[in-house]
């Protein structure tokens, strides 16, 4: 049921670095995270690699594998043929670390630019009532795990440095969006998606839905919908008035 | 950072000072108990750090799947907090720090509720308020969740929180991280405490560079989680190798309850890299079942006594109760989760087992499709992805994973103070709220409660410590870094060897049937491993360097392992988390008995007896006479009658 594989793996700092060459014993029902565990305990004692729950819960194992922005330990080596060459390297769009680790930090900084939830003022805790059909939409993004793929093969980042100050990537318009489609959150979003999060540099690829582990349709259910209504304020603000009282009424 | 600005190992010490920090209080952990500390501390007007080894908002507390545990009655109208708090001891069998449990209970309505404040989206009732769901060993649909996915809703809640506080400190400060800041990939190796043995701060080093970081604080929270790495099949992460366990013992706290381990009876068995990895108990909750080889249902086999009045008896009563649950009683696949990982480990040892080594968890005749996708998506997925198993069509096979720690810190239960003046815990690596075995669904819910009070708990202590505070002295930071680097050695151990034989040990020996014999056997090697882990040599710079890494947590993880070891030698009979083959009845006369470690001077471990806290007289009303009976001893039974009741008997009706 073994075979040994042949690895290619990204080893190196800041400072630059190159793809390592490795064979390595790989068994049946690994994930590729296991092979680089292999490396480590019996070839690599130094390899660097981030990982947590190693059952894609937690968002951290994120690389790529044979250039596609994957999680590693989701990424099963039945998916390869025997004889390929696996070629792993760490995520493109952020500065390397060491190794297949990289600074996610950028991640970090957008999200503390977005606006937090603004619940009504005088709502008091344990009054909160809101239909299982409101907050489904807020929910499908609640399940992103923060693995930054989205954000790693999103092109208006991804080769484009100067582009990350005024961007905050899918990841973190979708929160726009979430915040957005909560029934309860009182804040008028749309100004800032446009002004500060750069919704507009977004021309619907859709690169970052297909990279999804959790297939969030991040285009479809975030990012389109979060496009028309800042159209529509612009417009006509009294549009987004009335949606807002409506929707707060039922 | 240049190659030749980075450490590289030993060499640089001299040269290289830490860089320094100073706050009123650190949490150690960004797990749900962490973070709820951190609000709470920063809330009071603490200056502080949260400080986690993994990325923030990566914790443990992400995985949690099925839910949290909170007597709104959203769901069963008649749920209260004392028939939570009921349940909280059943489970526990009556080992529970009783003030933990009562506090629990009252307490996590409200905690939830808050939830809702920071942005949380609950799964919702048909009038709009927060679901809740069935759960083993819970009287009442008392869960409330998001899917499969409860934890990320938890710790994404708490971490946007975070984030809302530092937006407004930002407002009036100017700067995000001025009154709370969150130290990721940052791993503390030592707690720090002044001449008169109260906390004065703690060392650690950054992961990504190796450099090391000095914190002084005169008050810190450990919230650490559990131990579960120490164990070669498990659910838990490579974070739970019980730093905070082991950082509590060396700063002179002691550790309760540590031969009670928590064998989630569910964990995947199939393919053997994912062996371990938990397979919810909303499974069962939501109506899968339990069977061997043969097709059978084989847990109406294993109802203990204890439990016969609540638990069904026929396939169609425990049936009839999903919809009717006023007048059926509960599926026993539903037992508290020691009888459940019990019964299933004798299925396969007798030879009833699936092809794998685990049995059968079906869902897929019991509900259709859309409704499995919908109410169990994670579930769906995670045996889609990694076994190639559709739990819509067929079946899952599953057997008994290391899943939680039921010992850990003691604590005060009010102010979750330990006995080192300035140390806190709360969270897993806390003890005595779940006593010897816990709940599905109390834990998230203990987090929330005790993180809160933690945070209170050393904001009072900082105000009462008025302008002075307790010193380090630089001799002591110096004598931690060089434990830290103590690895950098010429010498040729391998730690992921070492680590490997010390969990395929644990399992083997100190596993879920415990002997006499093997636990003895298992102190042994833990003598030997703890001499070949002095030899344990790592190469490469200190820069995101995991072997050197995995050195440092060997040392808590063989603390941890031998504390677990001494416990379940010295408790001489089968209670919750911790089963002896040689005594496998429950006795009264241990039920009053913790077993204590502390560290000693020579660095071995001390095990001492200690009472478990007595329960209160209107706590102990909550139940009926003949259920204690079960639990307590005839001298606790007279003294709860009271003089002149001798005759009383099933008077408790307080719920
Ligand atoms: C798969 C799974 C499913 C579960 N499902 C449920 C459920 O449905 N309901 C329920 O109630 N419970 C559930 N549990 C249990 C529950 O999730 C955990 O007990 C709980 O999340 C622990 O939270 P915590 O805050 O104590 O620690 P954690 O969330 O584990 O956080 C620990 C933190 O401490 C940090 N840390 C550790 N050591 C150091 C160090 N040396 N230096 C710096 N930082 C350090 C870590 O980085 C981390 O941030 C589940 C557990 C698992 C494994
Ligand atoms: S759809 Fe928009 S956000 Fe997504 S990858 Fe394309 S440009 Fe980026
Ligand atoms: S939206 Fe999807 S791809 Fe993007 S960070 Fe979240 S989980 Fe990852
Ligand atoms: S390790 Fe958690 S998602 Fe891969």
């Amino acid at each position: 049921m073994s075979y040994d594989a042949r690895f290619k793996v990204w080893r190196g700092d800041a400072d630059g670095g190159g793809l390592q060459d490795y064979t390595v014993e790989v068994n049946e029902g690994e994930v590729v995270l296991d092979i680089i565990h292999r490396l480590q305990a019996t070839q690599a004692p130094d390899l660097a690699v981030r990982w947590n729950c190693k059952a894609g819960k937690c968002g951290s194992c994120s690389a790529e594998v044979n250039g596609r922005p994957r999680l590693l330990c989701m990424t099963r080596m039945s998916t390869f043929e025997e004889s390929q060459t696996i070629t792993v390297t760490p995520l493109r769009t952020f500065p390397v670390q060491r190794d297949l680790v990289t600074d996610v930090s950028f991640n970090y900084q957008k999200a503390r630019e977005v606006q937090a939830f603004t619940p009504p003022e005088d709502l008091q805790p344990g009054d909160y009532r809101m239909q299982q059909v409101d907050v489904q939409r807020s929910q499908e993004f609640r399940k992103c795990i923060e693995c930054f793929l989205c954000q790693d093969v999103c092109h208006v980042v991804r080769d484009h440095e100067d582009n990350k100050q005024a961007f905050a990537g899918p990841r973190f318009l979708m929160r726009v969006a979430e915040l957005d489609m909560h029934p309860l959150d009182t804040a008028d979003r749309r100004p800032a998606a446009r002004e500060q999060h750069g919704l507009g540099y977004c021309n619907i690829t859709k690169c970052c839905t297909e990279v999804c582990p959790e297939h969030i349709k991040i285009t479809d259910n975030a990012l389109i919908p979060l496009k028309e209504r800042v159209v529509d304020r612009h417009y006509d603000p009294v549009v987004w008035l009335g949606s807002k009282i409506r929707r707060r009424k039922d | 950072m240049t190659d030749a600005e980075r450490p590289q190992g030993r060499e640089g010490l001299d040269a290289e000072s830490p860089e320094r920090h100073e706050y009123d209080v650190i949490v150690i952990g960004a797990g749900g108990a962490g973070l709820r500390a951190a609000i709470e501390a920063r809330e009071q007007g603490l200056r502080t750090a949260v400080i986690c080894k993994s990325l923030f908002g990566k914790a443990h507390t992400v995985m949690a799947e099925g839910g949290i545990a909170a007597s709104m009655g959203n769901a069963n109208a008649k749920d209260s907090w004392q028939v939570h708090f009921r349940d909280t001891l059943r489970g526990g069998k009556f080992l529970n720090n009783p003030r933990m449990a009562e506090l629990h209970a009252k307490e996590a309505p409200q905690r939830v509720w808050e939830l809702e404040t920071y942005g949380a989206l609950f799964d919702r009732t048909k009038d709009g308020r927060i679901s809740q769901r069935n759960f083993g060993g819970h009287e009442y649909p008392r869960l409330a969740h998001v899917g499969d996915r409860t934890g990320l809703e938890l710790i994404r809640t708490l971490q946007q929180k975070i984030v809302s506080l530092q937006q407004q400190d930002r407002r009036e400060t100017g700067d995000y991280e001025s009154r709370l800041r969150v130290f990721a990939e940052l791993t503390v190796t030592d707690i720090l405490k002044d001449a008169s043995g109260a906390v004065s701060g703690a060392v650690g080093y950054w992961r990504e560079t190796g450099r090391f970081v000095h914190f002084s604080a005169p008050a810190i929270v450990l919230a650490t989680g559990g131990i579960g790495k120490s164990f070669k099949v498990t659910s838990n992460s490579w974070e739970y190798t019980g730093d905070g366990h082991a950082l509590a013992l060396r700063a002179g706290a002691a550790l309760i309850n540590m031969e009670f381990i928590q064998f989630h009876p569910t964990g995947m068995v199939w393919p053997p890299s994912v062996k371990g990895i938990l397979v919810t108990e909303s499974v069962r909750g939501d109506g899968g079942v339990l069977r061997n080889s043969d097709g059978k249902r084989f847990m109406f086999d294993y109802v203990p006594d204890v439990f016969r009045g609540q638990y069904a008896d026929s396939e169609e009563e425990a049936d009839r109760w999903y919809e009717d649950p006023e007048n059926n009683k509960r599926p026993p696949e539903l037992l508290p989760r020691d009888e459940v990982a019990r019964a299933i480990n004798s299925e396969v040892k007798e030879g009833r087992g699936s092809p794998h080594g685990g049995v059968f968890l079906d869902v897929s005749t019991r509900l259709p499709a859309e409704e499995i996708i919908r109410r169990l998506p994670s579930m769906h997925h995670q045996f889609k992805e990694l076994a190639d198993v559709d739990i819509t069509a067929e079946p899952m096979e599953v057997g008994p994973t290391c899943h939680y720690v039921m010992g850990g810190v003691e604590v005060d239960a009010d102010t979750a103070a330990t006995a080192v003046p300035g140390l806190y815990a709360a969270g897993e690596v806390a003890g005595g709220m779940h006593g010897s075995n816990r709940l599905g669904g109390n834990s998230l819910s203990d987090l929330l409660v005790f993180g809160r009070r933690a945070g209170l708990g050393a904001a009072e202590y900082v105000a009462g410590l008025g302008g002075s505070r307790p010193s380090t002295s630089e001799a002591d930071v110096l004598a931690a870094l060089e434990t830290a680097l103590a690895p950098y050695r010429e010498a040729d151990e391998n730690p992921y060897a070492l680590h490997s034989e010390m969990q395929q040990k644990m399992n083997d020996l100190v596993g879920i049937i415990r002997r006499e014999g093997e636990v003895r056997e298992a102190l042994e090697v833990l003598d030997e491993l703890d001499e070949r882990a002095k030899n344990v040599g790592v190469q490469g710079g200190r820069a995101f360097n995991p072997g050197w890494h995995l050195a440092l947590d060997l040392r808590n993880m063989l603390a941890v392992c031998r504390c677990v070891a001494m416990a379940a030698l010295e408790r001489t009979e089968s209670r919750g988390g911790h089963t002896r083959e040689d005594f496998p009845g429950m006795d009264p006369k241990w039920r009053g008995v913790n077993l204590v470690c502390t560290l000693e001077g020579d660095g071995g471990i001390a095990l001492r007896h200690q009472p478990v806290p007595e329960i209160r007289q209107d706590l102990l009303e909550l139940f009926e006479r003949t259920e204690l009976a079960k639990y307590l001893t005839e001298g606790e039974l007279a003294r709860r009658d009271g003089p002149g009741a001798a005759q009383q008997s099933d008077d408790g009706s307080g719920a």
